[in-house]
């Protein structure tokens, strides 16, 4: 049994996902608690230094998720994130940033089931891949 | 073609067409090239034009103490030319105010430097006036040949390209020349200067050095016109272009777009598409 707990940071709109995570729990869902929940306004509010920040203060897994396309409350933020996290994922590979670990998804207020399953599969996702020492051993080297 | 030269910018100070040329010149014969800024007629001998002539000079188009000088002409090559047309989609530039001065060009440095082999703009195509006539066609670069390096480079496996990385940027001093030296580096206040809150760290180490060029580089996607003035300015020698390369490759291959090639085309950060595909989102 691999007991390893890993630490996913999950930067989520407020709108859509963030009530979805809360549906999840009003519901009685249950999932690990290994994710940290960070709410911003819009995925298109969502920083790639974020991503960055998650990795340098020692995160295995980031998910990044928001309002499915269509359903934006600021009615676009989401295809412009969409947009650079297209042109990101290409710039992380190049890095050699391990892209398993990076996670995107729609989840609308309404799928408390949706984040239960996303959740779960990410955290098993990142205890088979284990601790991302990569890019915290550059961070510890200063 | 230097005599051309030399003859338009006299002709452009002398009737009051520009007050300000910004060129490429020579301090004495066996220096290197600089930029040269010439506010009289009589001073357009000093302009020089050789395969050593390297900066892009629209840099300089939006100084402070440039934009006193008026109504000013520039020395762009093909590669240099295309920043112009980004910097004018962007509202930097005010495209009446600036005379256009094309220098048809068949690559730079000895050797050629890596652009150049795979350059199709040897002669500027929006100048308002061109000198010169480039003897290299522009027909036979492909996609494949501009992003060759990246593809090799992304044959390696993630481990070895972090591996990689870790060794080039560890030599990364901070001297943020190659923001300096980019022509779509005109933040007034650039992200690693703000100190409220400190998102990218300053010290010259592996992380601040690693959350700098990613921040860099993805600041340029879909803007760098791989000019390379980045990789030839750094002092530790850094081969930047391979990042700017690979979100070249992603735009031009994902979104059909090449910054600073057609005119009638948006940018592609700031603006979006329904059709952008997701498959990478769950």
């Amino acid at each position: 049994m691999n007991d390893f707990q890993p630490k996913i940071i999950a930067y989520v709109c407020n709108w859509c996902t963030y009530l979805g995570a809360d549906l999840a729990g009003t519901n009685r869902l249950e999932y690990p608690a290994n994710v940290r929940i960070v709410r911003l306004p819009c995925t298109g509010r969502i920083d790639f230094n974020l991503i960055v920040k998650a990795f340098e203060r020692g995160a295995d897994a980031v998910l990044v998720s928001g309002c499915h396309p269509g359903d934006c409350h600021y009615t676009a933020g989401n295809y412009h994130a969409r947009r650079r996290w297209i042109l990101f994922r290409e710039l992380l590979e190049t890095l050699g940033i391990d892209t398993r670990r990076v996670h995107f998804s729609w989840i609308s207020a309404a799928e408390g089931k949706k984040w239960q399953q996303m959740i779960t599969g990410i955290t098993e996702q990142t205890r088979e891949l284990g601790p991302y020492t990569a890019y915290r051993e550059i961070c510890q080297e200063c | 073609m230097l005599d051309e030269l030399r003859q338009t910018c006299r002709r452009l100070l002398k009737d009051g067409t520009v007050q300000a040329v910004i060129g490429y010149g020579r301090p004495s014969p066996d220096d290197r090239v600089v930029p040269v800024f010439l506010t009289k007629p009589e001073e357009a001998d000093r302009l020089a034009w050789d395969d050593q002539c390297f900066a892009n000079l629209t840099k300089y188009l939006s100084r402070k103490e440039v934009l006193t000088l008026g109504k000013r002409a520039v020395c762009v090559k093909g590669c240099d030319e295309r920043a112009l047309l980004v910097l004018e989609k962007e509202s930097q530039i005010d495209r009446s105010q600036i005379v256009v001065i094309g220098l048809a060009c068949d690559g730079v440095g000895q050797p050629r430097l890596a652009k150049c082999s795979s350059c199709d703009v040897h002669a500027p195509r929006r100048a308002d006036i061109v000198i010169g006539r480039a003897t290299m066609p522009d027909d036979v670069a492909t996609a494949a040949g501009r992003y060759a390096e990246i593809e090799e480079f992304l044959t390696k496996t993630p481990e070895e390209r972090m591996a990689y990385w870790k060794k080039e940027l560890s030599r990364c001093i901070k001297c943020y020349a190659c923001r300096q030296v980019c022509p779509m580096c005109y933040c007034r206040q650039c992200i690693v200067d703000k100190n409220r809150p400190v998102s990218i760290s300053t010290s010259a180490t592996l992380k601040g050095n690693f959350a700098w060029q990613i921040a860099r580089a993805f600041h340029l996607t879909g803007r760098c016109v791989g000019c390379d003035e980045c990789t030839r300015a750094c002092p530790a020698g850094i081969d930047l272009r391979l990042l700017n390369l690979s979100l070249a490759k992603a735009a031009e291959e994902t979104l059909g777009f090449r910054a600073g090639i057609d005119p009638d085309k948006e940018p592609i950060i700031g603006t979006y598409s329904q059709q952008d595909h997701e498959e990478f989102i769950q």
